[in-house]
């Protein structure tokens, strides 16, 4: 069999013959088109508005806000702050409940994913009827339903004290908090500080235990870093303790820390309806794995939890992260329904801007362009995993 | 009548040589024309306002204030399309053409004329700014409401208006917006809320609908801003805002000179300079606005004065006309002279 042979190189002849010219002419059809199309709607748009009168640009986001908002993570005031810092919140607020919504769609729906897949009838037999009807409901009757649910519990004034300090009402969770002294930063750093090192120990453990079979113990060192250090800087301050315990006052909780119904409604809602296509996601990862691996695996005497984690779960990590990459997005995209039952979140913000400056244009596309920044995180975040995850070829 | 009204128009055109006189001159009444229907943007939802009857009918205030101009363009009380939008859509569909005009229980602010590309041609119903609390709360004040939850409709003025009132009186509050009205009214009858905030009127709507329960809830006497709710139109079409505006005012002079739906035949035969311009039996008063010289009589013909209005849509939810009455009735509503 003779080698191959690269073809003889060739200039690019200004021929609609020449494959290579063909392409890069088509290439400027293609981008002209797409140019053109972009320009005549902005131009058109552009033009329209201001015959209209319309007012058009983002200059009102420096303007005051005076819209006022329910919950804010950072201070926040209407009648002094600007829409710029409302849309700051807005965001935060969307972040806030995609965070907890993921990891609970995660844990929820890992669990469920496993426990479908059990030997235990009743278990397996819950789990599966769970996924069909939490996926069979559409989202925006489940955040009415839960929100109906939440505002079905008692008022603020008759409020249910489940745990000390803890009361329950349809104005959501009050939960007593800590009240946060220097001490607490400092012994918070130095246990972070900590993780660190017995991380780093950890890694040195495995490393020697690959080199003479003989782990040297990390478990000091780990309750040193973890707990004296802390402790010891925390008593050093005077071991400073004080609960900041919500009271009930006339029309509200005063002082502790507060999760409010809407919000609570929105992340069960979510987390149930996206807990259950996770589900499905994991169980169809699990069932990627070929049997002969639990057989091979049982046959070294490995306990059922243990394959499952260290042999059958990582194989399945593979089929599992891109669909459950989705899924992400899913909550993410869909945690904008929060419109529906009144949690501030991004989109509920940014309308009630764009209708009291007018500027629907603005607004719209400052919703698309934050969630496409969100949404494109968290793909190239997930990219990343799936690749670190991938099978390596050979 | 209408395909009449638009022969006629194309005549005119053709056979006039100062044909801008006999055509509207306005794109928006053109459009309207052509199309044989007005389509009028309204909540959908708000007693008093517009909401639909068992039949289906749209009926209110603002409903009826979109007839009449139905009545005066078309000749047809009946070719009005409503359109119904949210607070926070309203703007949106008023800018796009999607509708001619709104009444939409829409209050008339600077901020709204000067960056929406509309403004106001009328007040159809001066309102303001109330709320309504539990009976059980034993609120007597707004000044007691203080840390109180305040359920409120985003996007309106409102909600702006009671963050305004709260920081003036150096009251905190923590707001529940829905834009949904059914649920923002249920989380406040629910208890989520401890008051429920709009305009009074709305306010007085709402508590009417709860029928034998209305009484467990109070209209704070307090009312913390002039909110004066009327007729949107776009910018740029000055005939089609004439024609919105005169339509309102007519109403006003029937019912100052006691024309009624019933009665508007006799007041043909009238002898009174300013009721024959009305009716459109001297002055050409249509013609000046670009329509039909029987525009004024079409509307209260069909939708009677502005005081039967009232009468029909605000009466049974027991608001009284107080500032709404005429001027010389000691009310707001007052038109200039039709001449």
């Amino acid at each position: 069999m003779s080698s191959p042979r690269d073809a003889p190189r060739k200039g690019m002849q200004l021929s609609w013959a020449d494959p290579k010219f063909r392409a890069i002419i088509w290439q400027i059809v293609i981008l002209g088109i797409i140019g053109g199309t972009i320009w005549y709607l902005v131009a058109n748009t552009s033009a329209n508005l201001a015959q209209r009168r319309i007012a058009t640009g983002f200059e009102f986001m420096g303007r005051t806000a005076g819209i006022p908002i329910g919950e804010h993570l950072i201070a926040y005031d209407p009648s002094i702050n600007t829409y710029g810092r409302a849309f700051v919140i807005g965001i935060l607020n969307t972040l806030q409940v995609t965070i907890i919504g993921v990891v609970l769609v995660t844990l929820l729906g890992t669990f469920v994913g496993i426990a479908s897949l059990s030997g235990n009838w009743l278990l397996s037999r819950l789990c599966r009827t769970y996924v069909e009807i939490m996926r069979d409901i559409p989202l925006l009757l489940h955040l009415l339903f839960w929100y109906t649910m939440v505002l079905g519990l008692p008022i603020l004034r008759e409020a249910i004290e489940v745990l000390p300090g803890v009361h329950i009402s349809n104005n959501g969770v009050k939960v007593p908090l800590l009240d946060w002294q220097p001490a607490h930063s400092w012994a918070s750093l130095a246990f972070i500080v900590g993780l660190v090192l017995v991380g780093i120990a950890r890694r040195r453990a495995t490393r020697i235990q690959n080199a003479t079979g003989d782990r040297p113990k990390v478990w000091p060192l780990a309750i040193a870093a973890l707990i004296l250090v802390p402790a010891i800087i925390w008593l050093g301050f005077g071991a400073p303790f004080h609960m900041d315990i919500p009271v009930k006052g006339r029309f509200r909780f005063e002082g502790g820390g507060a999760v409010s119904g809407e919000m609570i409604a929105l992340l069960i809602g979510l987390v149930l309806y996206h807990s259950a296509y996770a589900a499905e996601i994991v169980r169809s990862g699990i069932t990627s794995v070929v049997s002969g691996q639990w057989e091979a695996a049982g046959a070294l005497g490995l306990h059922r939890p243990t394959v499952l984690r260290k042999i059958v779960l990582p194989q399945a990590l593979r089929v599992i992260i891109p669909p459950m990459t989705s899924t992400y997005l899913g909550v993410a995209k869909n945690s904008s329904l929060a419109v529906a039952i009144g949690y501030p979140d991004l989109v509920a913000i940014v309308n009630t801007m764009l209708n009291q400056t007018g500027q629907a244009i603005e607004g719209i596309a400052l919703i698309m362009g934050v969630y496409l920044t969100i949404s494109l995180t968290i793909s190239l975040f997930m990219n990343w995993y799936n690749a670190r995850m991938a099978l390596v070829e050979r | 009548m209408n395909r009449l009204f638009a022969g006629a128009l194309a005549a005119g055109a053709l056979l006039t040589a100062t044909a801008a006189f006999a055509q509207s001159g306005s794109a928006t009444i053109d459009a309207i024309v052509k199309r044989g229907e007005l389509n009028c943007g309204v909540a959908g939802n708000s007693p008093m306002f517009s909401l639909p009857d068992s039949q289906g009918v749209m009926r209110g205030l603002d409903a009826d204030s979109c007839r009449a101009i139905a009545a005066a363009i078309l000749g047809d009380a009946k070719k009005t399309k409503f359109i119904p939008t949210t607070a926070q859509n309203r703007f949106t569909a008023l800018q796009s053409g999607e509708v001619d005009l709104l009444y939409r229980s829409t209050t008339w602010t600077l901020g709204r004329e000067g960056n929406l590309g509309a403004m106001f041609a009328s007040v159809n119903f001066y309102d303001g700014t109330g709320f309504l609390v539990k009976a059980s709360l034993k609120v007597k004040s707004a000044k007691e409401l203080d840390g109180a939850t305040v359920c409120v409709a985003p996007g309106t003025s409102t909600e702006l208006a009671v963050a305004d009132y709260f920081r003036v009186h150096k009251m905190k509050f923590t707001p529940v917006l829905i834009q949904d009205l059914s649920e923002l009214q249920n989380a406040y009858l629910s208890g989520r809320c401890d008051t429920y905030s709009t305009d009074s009127s709305g306010l007085a709507g709402f508590r009417f609908q709860q029928g034998p329960k209305a009484v467990e809830h109070i209209l704070l006497p307090d009312i913390i801003s002039k909110e004066p709710l009327g007729a949107m139109v776009r910018k740029g079409d000055d005939k089609f805002f004439d024609i919105v505006r005169w339509t309102y005012f007519a109403t006003l002079i029937a019912e100052e000179y006691g024309i009624t739906q019933a009665n508007v035949d006799e007041a043909l035969k009238s002898t009174v300079p300013e009721i024959r311009r009305l009716m459109g039996l001297e002055g050409d008063m249509g013609k000046a606005l670009g329509v039909d010289n029987k525009w004024a009589y079409n509307a209260i013909k069909q939708t009677g004065n502005f005081g039967e209005g009232w009468d029909r849509n605000v009466t049974p939810y027991g608001v009284p006309r107080g500032i709404n009455n005429l001027w010389n009735n000691g009310g707001l509503q007052y038109a200039p002279p039709m001449r």
